[in-house]
């Protein structure tokens, strides 16, 4: 593309981010908490060691700026996994190629039959996902499921494989609103050694995914990094400069962003860099004060204590009741998720946990036009 | 004095407009629309689920308030044109607030897509009240368009800074024959009454009462505050001077002298 996050990336090809960050001191963070926009050195700043000693004035800004924002509302969502058929060999990645997992398609029928028990439950805002085969799930496929469900939800998004700019043209104009996509890691030596093979190799394609898709005139876009795969600081801070630079040249997008943090699944990866509870706090809160007035998403990865805890942080998009695995709601069908799922909660039972924590927990907050 | 505000020909009963969003329950969202005493109450159509049978945002909405529904997620004329007629296909009446987008990080509104919105919303018998940037040249052509009322940003959404732009919104509530309706930004009750002060025919806002601590007193603060400024502009108040001057003249005593001459 012709102008791409990775010219951004590329300007701190030389800087030294652990020197940058073991220098941070207390009286930075002091200044920094004074002030009303912050640079995106403030922003790594408040991703330091130093600032994890101050997460108590950081949360209370963070929860000030989301009610601002969003007020006192969660907004709910159900991911609908359709197949698991997958080109690529990611390290971490329970749908990876040489896993022997049971691969399913559903058919269309068997979709609707999914997205009608999901709606059952409460759910308006549906995700799509897919494992990254092309050839098991051309996009004239994920179009056909996406036409068979939408008289179900209001807010269709999909979590695919990359696609080209008229091709997220072309699958808004079918319905759906959202897309949601991970770098994984923005470290491009680590990425090749993660993703050994399959079209997923391709580090700037999915890059510029996010731009291609706000190019295409998607009305929100989801970016992340799958936490743990790197060391978080300098994950989270390239996420956040993703998100500015990407609200910058796309101003009318609603901008999300995840916080995958990797869990244990299929295939036994070992994660490199696991990060403590604290430390996704922290990243958290860094991310809502250097981009005020985007969406957050926390997913059932986490369990539903730590997701209670971080509702008043920031957060403002939560997933309920999940299933990572392909024909788990009507068809109840056993086969391995993508992870594991932390928070077994059901949509109910998530709904409680909202209103306990004092917010209102919100099914609808889109309507197809 | 007869002090009644009256927009599309109907008689508004309050001055103070409550936003439905940001609420932390939809019990505590009608308990301040009540406690206000609010007529109009906005609700945007992305939140307005008729499936919903446990928890409706419309079943909380007393039935004498008049619910305009708001364009929120609008990009553009042609998306807060599909908006409003989903809006009425819903069963949510054609009263609408405008309210086009293109930027989610200030969330400044567009005044040319809503010039062009205005202009098909009319013409399709809609009761339409823009929310714009304030500006009199385009504040002109949405009057000339067949707008209802005009609804000018305070501040950007959800800021609580107050009427930033009170200057301009003096001019507009001077010059355009039309309610001007003070939305966004109106972050406490003061503002609100600076904004009536300055020929506001009404004030309309969200955020800062579903966000308070105690939103149903705030919800009550706003309105009573609304009500004074309101009786202070119709009151005539004196101008504000740079120097004190006294209450009692201080050449009060050439009366005197002149009366001795005569």
């Amino acid at each position: 593309m012709e102008d791409s996050f990775i010219k951004e990336l590329s300007r701190f090809d030389s800087f030294d981010f652990p020197s940058f960050l073991k220098n941070v001191s207390r009286q930075d963070i002091e200044r920094i908490l004074l002030k009303e926009t912050l640079n995106e050195l403030d922003f790594l700043s408040l991703l330091s060691p130093s600032a994890s000693e101050y997460l108590e004035p950081l949360a209370q800004r963070a929860q000030q700026y989301t009610l601002m924002h969003f007020g006192k509302v969660i907004l709910l969502y159900a991911p609908l996994y359709i197949s698991n058929y997958c080109n690529n060999e990611c390290l971490y990645c329970g749908f990876k190629q040489s896993n022997q997992i049971i691969r399913r398609k559903l058919s269309v029928g068997e979709v609707e039959q999914e997205a009608r028990q999901l709606a059952k439950s409460g759910i308006r805002h549906v995700l799509i996902l897919t494992g990254e085969s092309r050839k098991v799930s051309p996009l004239s496929y994920i179009k056909e499921c996406v036409q068979a469900i939408s008289q179900y939800f209001t807010s269709i998004g999909i979590e695919i494989y990359p696609l080209e700019e008229s091709e997220y043209a072309s699958i808004a104009f079918s319905g759906v609103d959202g897309l949601t996509i991970y770098q994984e890691t923005y470290d491009r030596d680590l990425y090749s050694v993660l993703h050994l093979r399959g079209p997923k190799r391709d580090y700037q394609f999915r890059l510029d995914a996010p731009q291609r898709a706000a190019s295409a005139r998607m009305r929100q876009v989801n970016i992340g990094a799958l936490l743990g795969l790197a060391e978080f600081r300098k994950e989270v801070f390239f996420v956040g400069l993703h998100g500015r630079w990407l609200q910058g040249l796309y101003p009318e997008i609603e901008l999300g962003i995840s916080f995958p943090r990797i869990q244990p699944q299929a295939g036994g990866f070992l994660c490199a860099h696991p990060l403590v509870d604290r430390e996704l706090v922290q990243s958290l809160i860094a991310i809502r004060l250097f981009l005020p007035n985007v969406g957050l998403t926390i997913s059932t990865r986490e369990n539903s204590e730590l997701r209670k805890n971080l509702i008043g942080l920031g957060v403002t998009r939560i997933s309920a009741g999940s299933c990572t695995q392909v024909g788990g709601y009507a068809l109840k069908e056993d086969g391995e998720g993508q992870f594991e799922i932390a928070d077994k909660s059901s949509v109910e039972e998530v709904k409680k946990m909202i209103k306990q924590k004092g917010y209102l927990p919100l099914a609808k907050d889109w309507q197809a036009i | 004095m007869d002090d009644k505000l009256i927009i599309a020909g109907q008689e508004i009963r309050s001055r103070f407009f409550l936003g439905t969003g940001k609420f932390a329950s939809y019990p505590l969202m009608r308990d301040a629309i009540v406690a206000s005493a609010a007529h109009i109450i906005t609700v945007a159509l992305r939140r307005i689920d008729k499936q919903e049978r446990q928890e409706n945002i419309l079943d909380y909405i007393p039935k004498d308030c008049l619910i305009m529904t708001n364009t929120s997620g609008a990009r553009n004329a042609d998306e807060a044109v599909r908006i409003a007629r989903i809006a009425r296909a819903a069963g949510c009446g054609n009263w609408i607030k405008i309210e086009i987008i293109p930027d989610n990080k200030y969330l400044l509104p567009d005044n040319a897509q809503t010039i062009l919105a205005t202009e098909i919303l009319v013409k399709e018998d809609f009761i339409v009240m823009p929310y714009v940037n304030p500006d009199l040249a385009d504040a002109r052509r949405l009057s000339d368009a067949g707008a209802a009322s005009i609804m000018p940003l305070g501040a950007p959404i959800g800021t609580n800074k107050g009427v930033c732009t009170r200057e301009l919104i003096k001019i507009l509530a001077q010059e355009i024959h039309l309610p001007i309706v003070v939305d966004a930004g109106i972050g406490r009750p003061s503002h609100a009454a600076e904004a009536m002060e300055l020929g506001a025919a009404a004030v309309l806002v969200n955020t800062a009462v579903a966000t308070a601590q105690d939103p149903v007193a705030t919800a009550q603060a706003f309105s009573l505050a609304v009500k004074a400024g309101r009786i202070a502009f119709c009151a005539g108040m004196a101008m504000p001077k740079d120097r004190a001057e006294a209450s009692s003249p201080l050449t009060g005593f050439f009366a005197i002298t002149w009366k001795i001459h005569l």
